[in-house]
């Protein structure tokens, strides 16, 4: 699809632009980037959750006892997601059984629970060496196999994003290192420590994707990571990767506004940057692929922030998936006495989860332990006094005040007409609400509600259809089977009439012959019908 | 040995402002032109504030109390003391005490309560209460005081009070003597009478730019509005477009015939133009959401003014202006959806 | 007078035919008001109002023969939506018509069917799979939980299972704590 915009948005990086809203929060990264980054211990179990994805359903590929391999296949989703799950280490699975699973609900799932054996063995690794020539399809598969989803939070499977872009032929790749939200510094680290890996992810993801240009985002207040970068693109020889600095203002690194800013466009109404010629990846997405590419290493760490006033050590950890949260925060020291919460993700976005038994996920960007002093204490919400605030700090210019209207009456379709859908539950106007109206609640419920009735409806459309055509096809049936009796009985009725007809000629000639001698008179003798040729009324078999 | 916490819906930071700290912003706001209201009309306006006050309160807590609504929070929302305030703000200052008390009664009762409380309600309670004293009682409500220095008060604030419990005027004078009527009255009266703006504004009442006194209140609220647009509890597209069209209908008519219409200066710095542009159309309730509703409702305040005043039957337009557009808010409201993101 | 009686009857003459134009011009097709009923039910084509399925229904309550709260699957909020429509008093559920449940779907046990076709004859909305002598399956998705092939079945192989509720995030409940939840406990029928 060729849309206008399309030219404009080849001019990406070349000038920066506004997006609407937004707020400057603080930011609070700093404390988790004192120390340099540090690997996770071997907890003594490792639950790797088989959480369902965008409606597919993960399916293990593993038994229990059996023994894995690091980096061995554990689970499948099913289509059209198609990722993989691998195991974090080498050992035994255990069992294949409830636990937490660090999903919003807070409810358990089912996970794989991994033995580790210590010896942390690799399964048969396939690195690929000539990766710059390598077929692109090659690379896409590889993203595919090694279970590589968007790591800034959104955890979409990049290679569906990676071959949607491929059909649709894009120009232009954006590493998305804009690391908006307060507290996590997990991309800042991973840039920091290793940006040779991100700049090789670049390139992996280009030739997987087939764009020209390649922009790499970072906020301004990354200070010396900008030099980093520079430095390894210089050593990578690939100078037409251009590094773009961006404001930090809430939620600039969120994929449509990172766009807005670097294009001045918006992406329409359900499509996606790819019709305009763009992919937006994570840096820590794209480092994984290359990971994946380059070493053929599946996804099975990532790096974590463990931060927040509550952790007496904040630190970034690169940790495997499945490891306990109480393990991370037990080597940054553990809780200071006041934790108060315990949240995945950052304050703005992020969700609290009930215990710290809830293990890592390739979501996890960030585990935050806030205080009591940071939560504070929750006010009364008052009635909406219609002062705006919330409609100018949206970033996707929605007026929230009547949205919240819409579904606290029930009426997901205005809501929906008001672009509910358009929200990206970024806070924003939670934060700045003066009657303290849980505004990005009612919008997450609103959303799903919303959905769900949709469905309903179309489910009851589809009744309503079947139901129909199937009292047509009955009527119809019934009207056939009338139309056919009454043909059968027309049919005797004509053939009792000629029965008749040929009766009284045959009584009259058997009459004449027997009377030779015809008497005048008018009055012919009726005979009366035989009795066994009435036609019958329920014939129809 | 893990450990369990309580878990709440993101964000997780909490909200930077509230109900309260925007109304008391406004209170603060209004301080500069209370003062000088203070000094050019004598202490008879904090009276009608303490007395406007007290019976927004009670009526608020009876309100609450019938609604069964939680008093505290409500009380301590600020809401009812900004509704009195400003109320009062539009009073001559000694008008009897009874004039709060139906004033306060009409707004909080019935245009705020009756109408679902803070946030429901569709007009701006304090223009409510203005308009039904304004409309009942014409002859008290345009008893003002001539506008003078501290110094040369008329009447002190020991007759202000008496003179506002008996209804009685404490002076051995008649309130004839005492009493001025406002330079938009005047100039009313006077325009009726055949005079051309000139000659009127050759009177005493008639100051630099505007009323003696007036447009120096004026000029202190318009310094506490700059300030709420700063804070940002007020956003400019009100304020602007409804000083705008004043002035440049004002400027219109005054060009095309500058004996009858006088100039907008005049317009800007008498009456409640510049409350009602900063404080009253502002109120976010009975206003406008979106920014171009909020352009058309500024707008439409100030040419109702300036016909209210030009055509109408009362010297200023501000309040019914701002009543009638609050009618109109909910239909601008619906055509003025900004387009959302994508869309 | 002949004047008066002239332009009277002339403007009756095109009054009418302005009436008799608007009439053809704007006329409505079917019953629009059973559409919108029909449309606010559940479909599921039960029966358990009474009418042998949801349209039948609808236009009886277009017609004013059958009340609104006879409709179990589409429960509370089915009534809310269908008052508001008709501009009726909200009722409560006719408990003669049945209570109100989560939504079901048909489960067959193909061990115990023996392929009578009994089942797939009963069900208003073809949702169910087979021919005779062949086990019978029903497609999930098309089920409407309406419990008609239940009774038909010779074997009751046929159970009702709840459909599965994905999770959700919750609505957030009016003003967050302390005093006004407990005023809003305390005063169920409130608003505000």
């Amino acid at each position: 699809m060729r849309l206008p915009a399309r030219e404009q948005a080849e001019l990406a990086g070349q000038r920066l632009y506004h997006f609407h809203g937004g707020l400057q929060l603080r930011h609070y990264k700093k404390i988790s980037c004192q120390l340099p980054l540090g690997r996770s211990k071997l907890p003594p179990r490792l639950y790797v959750p088989l959480l369902p994805h965008a409606g597919a359903q993960a399916h293990a590929l593993v038994v229990q006892g059996q023994a894995v391999l690091k980096g061995q296949p554990i689970a499948r989703y099913e289509l059209p997601q198609a990722g993989l799950l691998h195991a974090p280490t080498s050992g035994t699975v255990t069992a294949i059984a409830p636990h937490p699973i660090s999903h919003p609900s807070g409810e358990e799932g089912m996970a794989v629970i991994i033995e580790p054996d210590g010896r942390d063995l690799w399964c048969k690794l396939q690195p690929m060496e000539q990766w710059q020539e390598a077929d692109p399809e090659l690379l896409r598969q590889r993203i595919a196999e090694s279970g590589i989803v968007g790591l800034g939070g959104a955890v979409f499977p990049t290679h569906i994003k990676v071959n949607q872009a491929r059909d649709k032929g894009i120009h232009t790749l954006i590493l998305n290192g804009a690391e908006c939200e307060p507290y996590i510094s997990c991309d800042e680290m991973l840039m920091r420590e290793q940006p040779q890996r991100v700049v090789q992810g670049a390139l992996v993801l280009q030739r997987a994707s087939g764009a020209r240009r390649i922009i790499i985002a970072i906020e301004d207040q990354m200070g010396e990571v900008w030099d980093f970068l520079e430095a390894a693109i210089e050593s990578s020889g690939a100078n037409h990767i251009q590094l773009v600095k961006v404001t930090n203002i809430y939620p600039e690194g969120g994929e449509k506004q990172l766009i807005q800013v670097l294009t001045g466009l918006e992406v329409p109404e359900g499509l996606r940057p790819a019709d305009l010629g763009l992919l937006c990846q994570n840096v820590a997405t794209a480092a994984a692929a290359a990971e994946a590419v380059i070493d053929g290493k599946p996804l099975i760490e990532r790096i974590v922030t463990i931060t927040g006033k509550g952790v007496k050590r904040p630190a970034n950890l690169l940790a495997l998936l499945g490891t306990p949260i109480s393990n991370l925060i037990e080597q940054c020291g553990g809780y200071s006495q006041d934790a108060a919460r315990l949240l995945l993700g950052g304050p703005m976005m992020g969700y609290a989860l009930p215990s710290d038994a809830n293990p890592v996920i390739k979501a996890a960007n960030c585990i935050l332990v806030l205080t009591h002093a940071d939560v504070a204490s929750e006010r009364e919400e008052l009635p909406c006094i219609r002062c705006g605030e919330c409609a100018r700090v949206c970033p996707a210019v929605l007026l929230p005040q009547q949205l919240q209207w819409d579904l606290r009456h029930g009426l997901f379709d205005d809501a929906a007409k008001h672009g509910l859908n358009a929200c990206i539950e970024c806070g924003c106007c939670d934060l700045v609400c003066p009657s303290h109206i849980p505004l990005t609640q009612w919008f997450r419920f609103g959303k799903s509600e919303g959905r769900i009735q949709t469905e309903e409806k179309k489910t009851a459309e589809l009744a309503r259809q079947r139901f129909e055509a199937r009292e047509l096809r009955l009527a119809s049936i019934q009207q056939n089977r009338d139309k056919r009796l009454e043909e059968k009985k027309q049919n005797l009725q004509k053939q009792f009439v000629q029965q008749e007809k040929i009766t009284a000629v045959l009584q009259r000639v058997a009459q004449r012959s027997a009377q030779p001698v015809l008497q005048h008179s008018d009055a012919a003798p009726v005979a009366d019908p035989p009795d066994s040729i009435q036609p019958r009324d329920d014939e129809s078999s | 040995m893990t450990r369990t916490f309580a878990t709440a819906d993101a964000p997780h930071i909490p909200a930077t402002s509230s109900v309260a700290s925007v109304m008391q912003q406004v209170l603060y706001a209004l301080l500069p032109g209370i003062a000088a209201h203070c000094w050019y009309f004598g202490p008879g306006i904090l009276l009608q504030i303490v007395l406007a006050i007290t019976f927004a309160l009670v009526f608020e807590a009876g309100m609450l109390r019938i609604r069964q609504q939680p008093l505290r929070t409500h009380l301590l929302d600020f809401s009812a003391v900004v509704t009195a305030v400003l109320f009062a703000l539009c009073l001559p200052p000694l008008v009897p005490w009874w004039i709060a008390m139906l004033g306060m009664f009409f707004a909080i009762v019935i245009a705020k309560h009756l109408y679902g409380g803070l946030g429901h309600n569709v007009f701006n309670p304090a223009m409510v209460g203005y308009v039904v004293v304004l409309i009942c009682f014409p002859q008290v409500m345009t008893q003002w005081l001539p506008a003078t220095a501290p110094d040369s008060w008329t009447v002190g604030l020991w007759d202000s009070i008496i003179t506002i419990f008996s209804g009685q005027l404490a002076l051995p004078v008649a309130w004839d003597a005492v009493s001025q009527a406002t330079p938009l009255d005047t100039l009313r009266t006077g325009i009726n009478a055949g005079l051309t703006v000139e000659e009127i504004h050759n009177s005493v009442i008639f100051g630099d730019f505007g009323g003696r006194g007036w447009e120096w209140i004026a000029n202190w609220y318009a310094l506490g509005g700059l300030w709420l647009l700063w804070r940002r509890i007020i956003s400019w597209q009100v304020p602007l477009t409804m000083i705008g069209s004043v002035v440049l209908l004002g400027l219109l008519a005054y060009l095309i015939d500058s004996g009858s219409n006088p100039s907008p200066m005049q317009h800007m710095f008498s009456g409640a133009l510049i409350l009602g542009a900063f404080f009253i159309a502002t109120d976010p309730v009975t206003g406008c959401t979106s920014n171009r509703g909020r352009l058309l409702f500024g707008a439409g305040v100030g040419v109702f003014t300036l016909v209210i005043r030009r055509w109408g039957g009362y010297p200023d337009g501000v309040a019914f202006a701002v009543l009638l557009m609050n009618m109109a808010a909910p239909l601008i409201d619906r055509y003025s959806v900004p387009r959302y993101y994508g869309k | 007078m002949p004047w008066d009686v002239f332009s009277i009857g002339l403007l009756a003459t095109l009054l009418g035919l302005g009436l008799g134009w608007a009439a053809r011009r704007f006329r409505v097709g079917a019953d629009p008001v059973v559409e919108q009923i029909n449309q606010l039910l559940p479909q599921t084509q039960c029966g358990q109002c009474g009418y042998p399925g949801c349209r039948p229904y609808a236009a009886a309550i277009a017609a004013g023969t059958a009340e609104i709260n006879q409709c179990p699957p589409g429960g509370s909020t089915g009534i809310q939506a269908l008052a508001d429509l008709l501009g009726k008093e909200v009722l409560q559920l006719n408990p003669e018509n049945g209570q109100e449940r989560p939504r079901t779907i048909a489960l067959i046990d193909e061990q115990t069917c023996i392929g009578c076709t009994l089942c797939i004859q009963a069900c208003p909305v073809d949702a169910i799979l087979g021919a005779a002598k062949q086990m019978h399956t029903v497609i999930e998705s098309e089920c409407t939980g309406c419990d008609l092939c239940l009774p038909p079945c010779p074997v009751d192989c046929i159970v009702m299972v709840e459909r599965p509720v994905n999770w959700q995030p919750s609505m957030p409940v009016l003003g967050r704590p302390s005093s006004f939840q407990q005023w809003v406990d305390s005063n169920p029928a409130g608003h505000s």
